[in-house]
């Protein structure tokens, strides 16, 4: 439980910080650092049990079917990694406490921060490898937020996505490896996996697993050749480096490369690919940090050739490296972290980080300068200090490597370089900004920070010295139970001890001491040029290189595929359906069908005659004669309808007919601001030969898709029908669903749920065609009355755009005829609609029908009496219609669950009522109501909604235009 | 009356295509009608098709499947038929909304230039 309650904390906090207002810098910072102190506190809590029980399991059940659960797994090693990001974190609050100006949004940070710490305990604690991936990709992401801490800041921004690009793809390949090492063990539980180190390095995916789970673990540990975006993640606030970029987030790679170190360490490929990856950041890294200008900037630069000795570690194969490697990870977050906490006291009291400006701080701010060079002499190696223990542990694990040749003389020598390197820019760190002359012109005068900025420093200093002293009585507990937990039995016998006698890395420690200072003699002149030598090695600039080409490529490979024009690509779907639908013709070939016909019935025939020629005939009008293709459409659309009155379908006919209405006077209304095309817009614009080419071929293609779904459908009526599940249907309509029309009962209980589903759609739509008409800007042409109406209105004695008075009984002039019998027609209609909804359970009709119905007569209103006539009336609140609709419909489902049965199911109630006699209730028919209101609702929001439209004329001689 | 029916739609769907690749607004809704209907017309008929076995139960006859048409592809196609008059009556909104956006009423918002 308390596992959880450790990583569940700073996500807590993390909540709680952000709704914290922005001036809270103190109360921010006594969040911050109770929950980290409490979560450190819990981890300290929890080491007797770690040491006793090996490891504490926590596990919460969330796919179980899946194998997933969400599980916590504590052992040695993952206690010492968390006790190290939550003491950090405590620290790293106090110092940023004092770093932060109360000008900084501080809220933000340390949301961001404890949600950092959350991710990074969640990475070190999980007990599942996918689990670690998704805790894994949450640091990068608050990494990149914290980068980007100061958006306002070019760099900041830049290094954010730099970092994030390269951790998310090295993330990416992490998840991949993780899948594939999971699949390989069975399972993605971390005890199974840690078990079966057997089947994994003899499975012939290993080399793949091993390298995408390397490259996981060396963008994120910044190791070369993923190194560059690590000095550009300097643009951090300085907290943020000492924590994410020194101690914490960059050792994720190195935690999780010691964590599978058991399964996946061993072998050949993993020492050429893990140790040399390692070599060379230790290598580079420590040489690139010599030259920087930025104290930031050495620092990163030094932090990669650290975490590359504990890589190079790791990549050794070797039982005790892998404890030197544990052991360095702990001594380089102390004095990594203590040096960077100097360099921000540095700029925050001078204003600066720059190494050419910078000179002589030690009589400004002694303190300071003491710690940050007892840090920097445990950075370089110098005995007392916990750097030297480790280093040294390095230097003999070089020396007693099992390779064969010229790998047993090349490595020692190269760490000793290395040493040399790490010497030298230690010594001009120190030497640069503390010693020497008192620099002058300084942005602030430089005087020592207050003591609680201090405080962090100095407590990681005196670690640094007690582990180098006493290291026996202080680490080497939690060491040994740390490497216990990875090596389990084959744990190595190792002494940690200042003093093992003179040998060997002894005299290399000596030799990297007198190199690096000679070194640093030796360039003191070339500190501030180019860089010798790796001059013109920038990962930035391949890195840059590589995105830009890569979405060039992009947009080269987008146009060659893809079209902006409507027409090419609904030309594509056509001719790929036509293709799908022909392929199996082609494979299978053909054959008549042997269900017998009916034989034709001439109405029928000349129905048809009359639908098809329509089509035809709206095919060739749609263009000019807008209104005639529309009424010819409509026509298709009337023998379509009574083609399902013919074959059984009343309820189809019923709905068809009625849609058919709605959708006419919809399109009518539209027409109106749909400005004229007429014949002449292309007189004079010969046809060129291409044009009646692409004619040609869109006709041929139209005409294949015709014949074909002729074809298929004559072939699938021919056919004798299937047993599908529509018998079931018809015998259970009455026994389950207690109606008589089994399509209704289909509709509003069996499949209840997907006309739930259609009906939001239809809400949805509803609204969005109001919204868009909100906004509408009609083309200029057609705001004006149109030319008809202007006639008629001359004709009937009105004057142009005089806007219709409300209070007249009827409308003037020639549709007052037709204004008396649609208002005697209103309250019919009502009836009308209610009479098919209530029915539409035992016979045709139904909530749709009925509210279509419904629809159509107050539409009418509204065409016959005019918008301002019927609004002073009558006022309809269709939105209101719809959310009831929506909430009588979802009631009706949710009812069930009050009887403990699923959404949706059907609950009748059947007895008698004093008076009513014998009542029968079903929330289907609460289901149906719901339909029905929605549908009046929907129908009449976008029907109004455009016919309020006409208003916008009075609107725009009003001068007020726009709106609805 | 297959040979009708099948006829019918594959004249109703080849107007539909025709106009789905025309270059103007109201062709290409037009267009979507008139596919409409042919493709529920073409599910409707998936149904077979009888003549005055209406899928609505006789509690004289009772259940018997063998009386009554095919209902699974009536409730389909009656669902089509709501969702497309929504879809017609969103394309119409857009449609309006890009002429008076644009000042033209070609597909891509803006004519094509002299080919």
């Amino acid at each position: 439980m308390s596992l959880l309650l450790i990583v569940l904390l700073p996500f807590l906090g993390s909540l709680c910080a952000a709704f914290l207002p922005s001036n809270a810098r103190n109360a921010e910072a006594w969040l911050a650092g109770i929950v980290a102190f409490a979560t450190a506190l819990l981890v300290a809590d929890l080491y007797p049990q770690v040491a006793a029980e090996g490891v504490v399991r926590f596990a919460l059940p969330w796919a179980p079917g899946l194998g997933l659960d969400f599980s916590l797994r504590m052992d040695g090693y993952a206690w010492l990694f968390a006790m190290l990001v939550a003491a950090m974190g405590v620290l790293v609050v106090v110092y940023a406490r004092y770093y932060m100006s109360p000008d900084d949004p501080v809220p933000r940070f340390f949301s961001f921060f404890l949600a950092f710490m959350g991710a990074m305990l969640g990475v070190v604690l999980s007990g599942n490898l996918l689990q670690l991936a998704m805790f894994w990709e949450l640091t990068s992401l608050a990494s990149f937020m914290l980068i980007a801490y100061w958006h306002h800041r070019v760099d900041a921004r830049r290094g954010a996505r730099m970092a994030l690009t390269v951790t998310g793809a090295g993330g990416l390949a992490l998840l991949g490896g993780m899948l594939l090492l999971g699949h390989i063990a069975g399972s993605y539980d971390l005890d199974v996996v840690l078990t079966s180190a057997g089947a994994i390095q003899t499975h012939p995916w290993y080399p793949l697993a091993l390298v995408l789970v390397v490259l996981g673990a060396l963008t994120k540990s910044a190791q070369f050749p993923f190194h560059f975006w690590l000095p550009h993640a300097m643009a951090a606030p300085t907290p943020v480096s000492a924590y994410l970029h020194s101690a914490t987030m960059v050792k994720a790679g190195v935690f999780l490369l010691a964590r599978l170190w058991p399964v996946l360490a061993g072998t050949d490929l993993w020492f050429w690919i893990v140790g040399g990856a390692g070599l060379c950041s230790l290598v580079i890294g420590a040489y690139l940090a010599i030259f920087q200008q930025d104290m930031k900037g050495v620092l990163a630069y030094s932090t990669i050739s650290h975490l590359g000795l504990i890589t190079l570690l790791l990549g050794m194969n070797s039982p005790l490296a892998l404890v030197a490697a544990v052991f360095h990870i702990v001594n380089h977050a102390t004095f990594k972290a203590s040096l960077f906490m100097a360099a921000g006291v540095v700029d925050h009291e001078t204003g600066t980080r720059n190494l050419q400006r910078l000179s002589g701080l030690y009589r400004a701010m002694p303190i300071t300068a003491t710690l940050a060079m007892v840090a920097a002499a445990s950075m370089a190696g110098v005995p007392l200090l916990n750097g030297f223990l480790s280093k040294e542990m390095f230097f003999a694990e070089t020396i007693f490597l099992d390779r064969p040749g010229w790998q047993r003389i090349g490595l020692p020598l190269a760490a000793t370089v290395a040493g040399m390197f790490s010497v030298a820019y230690s010594l001009r760190f120190i030497l640069q900004v503390f010693f020497g002359p008192p620099a002058q012109e300084l942005p602030r005068e430089p005087h020592e920070p207050t003591r609680w900025m201090l405080l962090p420093s100095a407590l990681l200093v005196l670690t640094c010295l007690l582990v180098g002293i006493l290291p026996a009585l202080t680490v080497g507990p939690f060491l040994e139970t740390a490497t216990d937990a990875i090596l389990g039995s084959d744990a190595p016998a190792y002494s940690l001890a200042v003093w093992h006698g003179f040998n060997l890395p002894l005299l290399m420690s000596f030799a990297a001491l007198a190199g690096g200072v000679g070194i640093y003699v030796a360039l003191q002149r070339r500190f501030f040029g180019e860089v010798p030598l790796l001059e013109r090695v920038d990962g930035k600039r391949t890195f840059e290189w590589l995105q830009t080409s890569l979405s060039l490529g992009a947009d080269r490979v987008l146009r060659l595929l893809s079209s902006a024009r409507l027409q090419m690509q609904l030309l594509v779907l056509v001719l790929v359906a036509l293709g799908a639908a022909l392929l199996p013709v082609l494979t299978f070939g053909t054959s008549l069908g042997s269900r017998a016909t009916t034989p034709a019935n001439p109405a029928f025939v000349l129905l048809w005659l009359v639908g098809g020629g329509c089509a035809l005939a709206a095919a060739w009008q749609a263009k000019h004669h807008r209104l005639a293709a529309l009424i010819l459409a409509g026509g298709s659309g009337l023998a379509t309808s009574l083609t399902f009155v013919w074959f059984s379908a009343p309820d189809l006919a019923l709905t068809q007919l009625t849609v058919e209405v709605v959708t006419a006077v919809l399109l009518l209304l539209g027409l109106r601001w749909l400005p004229r095309r007429d014949q002449s817009y292309d007189e004079g614009v010969t046809e060129t030969a291409r044009v009646r080419l692409r004619r040609l071929r869109d006709l041929l293609v139209a005409a294949a898709c015709g014949i074909g779904l002729a074809a298929l459908a004559y072939a699938v009526l021919t056919r004798p029908d299937i047993d599908g599940i529509s018998p079931f249907f018809i015998e259970q309509s009455l026994a389950l669903g207690g109606g008589l029309n089994v399509v209704n009962v289909i509709l509003v209980d069996f499949r209840g749920f997907d006309t739930f589903g259609e009906i939001t759609v239809l809400a949805v739509v509803a609204l969005t065609v109001f919204a868009l008409l909100r906004r509408f800007r009609p083309a200029p042409e057609s705001v004006p009355l149109p030319e008809q109406q202007r006639r008629q209105n001359v004709a009937d004695g009105i004057a142009e755009n005089s806007a219709p008075d409300p209070a007249a009984t009827l409308p003037a002039g020639y549709l007052m005829l037709p204004a008396v019998l649609v208002r005697l027609l209103l309250p019919m209609a009502m009836l009308v609609s209610l009479f098919f909804l209530l029915r539409g359970h035992n016979a045709p009709g139904g909530g749709f029908v009925g509210g279509l119905v419904l629809a159509t007569a107050v539409i009418l209103q509204y065409i016959v009496g005019g918008t301002v006539w019927v609004e002073s009336r009558l006022r309809i609140q269709p939105m209101i219609w719809i959310a009831l609709g929506l909430l009588s419909a979802a009631g009706a489902g949710v009812g069930a669950w009050l009887q403990g049965l699923p959404f949706l199911s059907n609950l009748n109630w059947h007895g008698e009522l004093p008076l009513l006699g014998e009542l029968h209730l079903s929330s289907v028919l609460l289901f149906d109501l719901g339909v029905y209101m929605l549908v009046v609702g929907a129908t009449v929001l976008m029907l109004v909604a455009i016919a309020h439209q006409s208003l916008r004329s009075h609107h725009s001689k009003a001068g007020a235009g726009g709106g609805l | 009356m297959e040979i009708v029916l099948a006829l019918a739609i594959g004249v109703m769907a080849g107007s539909g295509v025709w106009l789905l690749l025309r270059p103007r607004t109201f062709q290409v809704i037009m267009g979507l009608s008139l596919l409409a209907y042919a493709v529920n017309l073409f599910i409707f008929g998936m149904g077979r098709l009888r003549v005055g076995d209406a899928p609505i139960i006789n509690p004289i006859n009772g259940s018997n499947p063998d009386l009554y048409t095919d209902p699974v592809p009536q409730a389909l196609v009656l669902t089509a038929i709501v969702i497309g008059f929504a879809t017609t009556a969103l394309f119409l909104v857009v449609l309006l909304a890009s002429r008076g956006l644009s000042g033209t009423d070609h597909v891509d918002g803006q004519e094509v230039e002299k080919e």
